[in-house]
């Protein structure tokens, strides 16, 4: 993965730490060429991924990015599925079962839902493996190297301890889409030593990880001590803490700690854009120099 | 270790099961739920020791507290229940249908001498927490005038009814979503004991309400509004926030942000005269396991640690939830 990765939360609204905030981003982002005008000044920032969920609206940004083979010849996108509000507000209304039923693609529940016979595992893989397809469809064409749960499915399933179906996310992934799995969280160390004892080494872990601990289950010290001691791809995210911490220190801070593979970040300017990526260029290089 | 089990694994009582398996003191010893395709996922994957009947289960499994979240129609009886029993009860909210029952609950609660807590979340939000302090400090003066409000995007359009669209069933926004509000404002001021007009507006269900506004009195004589639409799809979910207006300043907050104007100087420790803004990032205490926000994870290391003991059972107790099902039936009473 490269150093850098570039979020969209910015575009969908979600943010943190304010509402207000929010609304302003949700009126400023209502076309698809706002968003796209942003993801160029990112690519010309040196930034080449965009790491996004599978909201109904990045289906647009990759109908103009395969338009545009040329432009986007370098431009990878990390899936992260699936966009929860979808399904949460679905299963308010419908329940867990009814859901799945208008979620999951196919008759599959037709047969399933008859009778009162047992369900049996393969049959939950199944569900996940028809969920992960009808999440990607929108993505064909596009280079996805690595294909992200989201953190509200990936600690649902650590804390009903569901660790065959992490496993089983994990391996799908790579048969299917010859990509790597990746699992966000907000429980890494945790998540981590499931993952090992799944038997999934290095993996890709992507968490939160700022100098104000903030979301950071368990205390900052056991997650520095988890990137220290343990050998997994960390991506650290919420680096600015919800906008909390100051940039330059917020940046300092996660540059200075080993073991991090990606820093994700998103803005909605070109100028934060282009000091937050300098900013790490900057603390990088001095890291650099210290190590050597 | 806390023996704990649960009924009702739906959208709620999963979400409870997850933090609750990823929490360290105590022992998750049974599951009840009527859906098989949701047993066999957690008997299967999970390793939970699953039931279909919860009369069974407590017998078999013996917990020391139970985790409820079922409809809320079923509150009542499964809860009267479990409290015969002698077990401790975290319920889902609303608490019940009707007021009367809620207080036979809450003097059975007492009289066995059980730890209840009602599951109104926004209770344990580092923002809120800090909006109750400052109330209470009287750094605001005398506060004349509150909205509180929530919107969200639940019911968009005309559709199929399901149980939350029966009000005898505990459907309806007023029931099912503004009650957090209501319950809010009880607890950062005092109980509403009037509601002096109320509109209950249908848009797009037939039987029940998807918009409440209410002006209310409270049992400190303070007046103000509550204004709760779930068919509001500009937010892209749930939002609730609440507005003191004083005679020495003024707070605006939400779950993510606290706003407070000082008129004078020294108000309160902490803030300075004008405008103050203070963010949840630094409000909120971390929690060990996190699925889905602080809170929900905060409320049951709190009703564990009651159950335990360690902690009052102050917090949403069944006699807090009891005075918001009363202010739910006033404000009912006000719109006919």
């Amino acid at each position: 993965m490269e150093r850098i990765l570039f979020g969209d939360n910015q575009f969908f609204a979600v943010n943190h730490i304010s509402d207000s905030k929010s609304r302003e981003q949700s009126i400023r982002f209502k076309d698809d060429s706002a968003i796209i005008k942003v993801l160029d000044d990112a690519i010309n920032a040196g930034i080449n991924t965009f790491m996004c969920t599978t909201h109904d609206r990045i289906a647009n940004i990759c109908d103009i990015v395969r338009a545009n083979p040329e432009k986007y010849r370098d431009f990878k996108i990390l899936p992260c599925m699936p966009y929860a509000h979808k399904y949460a507000n679905a299963v308010t209304e419908l329940g867990i079962a009814g859901t799945l039923k208008q979620y999951v693609p196919g008759n599959f529940f037709g047969s399933l839902f008859k009778g009162g016979m047992a369900y049996l595992s393969k049959d939950y893989e199944s569900i996940m493996e028809l969920m992960v397809d009808a999440e990607m469809k929108m993505f064909k064409g596009i280079d996805t190297p690595v294909i992200f749960l989201q953190n509200v499915i990936t600690d649902l399933l650590l804390g009903l301890r569901a660790y065959d179906m992490l496993a089983a996310f994990h391996a799908y992934i790579k048969k299917k889409y010859n990509a790597e799995a990746g699992f966000i969280t907000m429980n890494m160390p945790k998540l981590l030593s499931v993952l090992e004892e799944a038997g999934i080494t290095n993996p890709i872990i992507c968490s939160s990880i700022n100098k104000a601990g903030f979301r950071m289950s368990g205390g900052k010290e056991i997650y520095e001590e988890t990137l220290r001691t343990k050998k997994f791809r960390a991506v650290a995210m919420q680096v600015l803490g919800g906008g909390a911490i100051h940039p330059r220190a917020a940046i300092e801070y996660v540059c200075g700690l080993p073991n991090i593979e990606s820093i994700l970040f998103g803005a909605s300017s070109k100028t934060n854009i282009e000091s937050t990526a300098s900013y790490i260029e900057q603390f990088d290089a001095k890291n650099k120099v210290t190590t050597y | 270790m806390l023996k704990i089990a649960l009924i009702g694994a739906g959208k709620m009582g999963i979400s409870h099961l997850s933090i609750l398996g990823g929490y360290a003191d105590a022992e998750i010893v049974g599951v009840c739920d009527t859906s098989k395709m949701v047993t066999d996922f957690l008997t299967k994957h999970g390793k939970f020791n699953c039931f279909a009947d919860y009369n069974k289960m407590l017998a078999e499994v013996k917990p020391d507290a139970v985790v409820v979240a079922v409809p809320t129609k079923f509150h009542y009886s499964i809860i009267k229940d479990l409290l015969e029993k002698k077990i401790h009860v975290f319920a889902e909210k609303p608490f019940c249908i009707n007021y009367q029952q809620s207080l036979e609950l809450v003097q059975l609660a007492e009289k066995n001498k059980l730890v209840n807590q009602v599951g109104y979340h926004n209770k344990f939000i580092g923002t809120f927490k800090e909006v109750k302090r400052i109330a209470e400090s009287g750094a605001l003066g005398e506060i004349y005038h509150f909205i509180g409000e929530s919107y969200g995007p639940v019911v968009l359009k005309k559709k199929a009814d399901t149980w939350r669209s029966d009000p005898a069933e505990g459907g309806g926004c007023l029931l099912d979503y503004a009650s957090h509000v209501i319950d809010l404002v009880n607890d950062i001021l005092s109980p509403i004991k009037a509601a002096k007009g109320t509109l209950l507006k249908s848009i797009y269900s037939g039987k029940v309400e998807d918009a409440v506004y209410s002006l209310v009195e409270l049992q400190t004589g303070q007046t103000g509004l509550i204004s709760v639409n779930w068919s509001d799809d500009t937010y892209r979910k749930m939002s609730t926030s609440v507005t003191l207006v004083g005679t020495k300043g003024k707070l605006i907050s939400d779950a993510n942000e606290l706003k407070v104007f000082f008129k004078e100087e020294n108000a309160l420790a902490g803030y300075v005269k004008g405008w103050n803004v203070k963010y949840i990032t630094e409000l909120e205490d971390g929690v060990d396991f996190y699925l889905r926000g602080e809170e929900y994870s905060a409320q049951l290391d709190y009703f564990v640690k009651a159950a335990k003991g360690l902690v009052p059972n102050n917090i949403n107790n069944f006699a807090s939830a009891a005075d918001t099902d009363k202010a739910i039936s006033i404000i009912k009473e006000s719109s006919k």
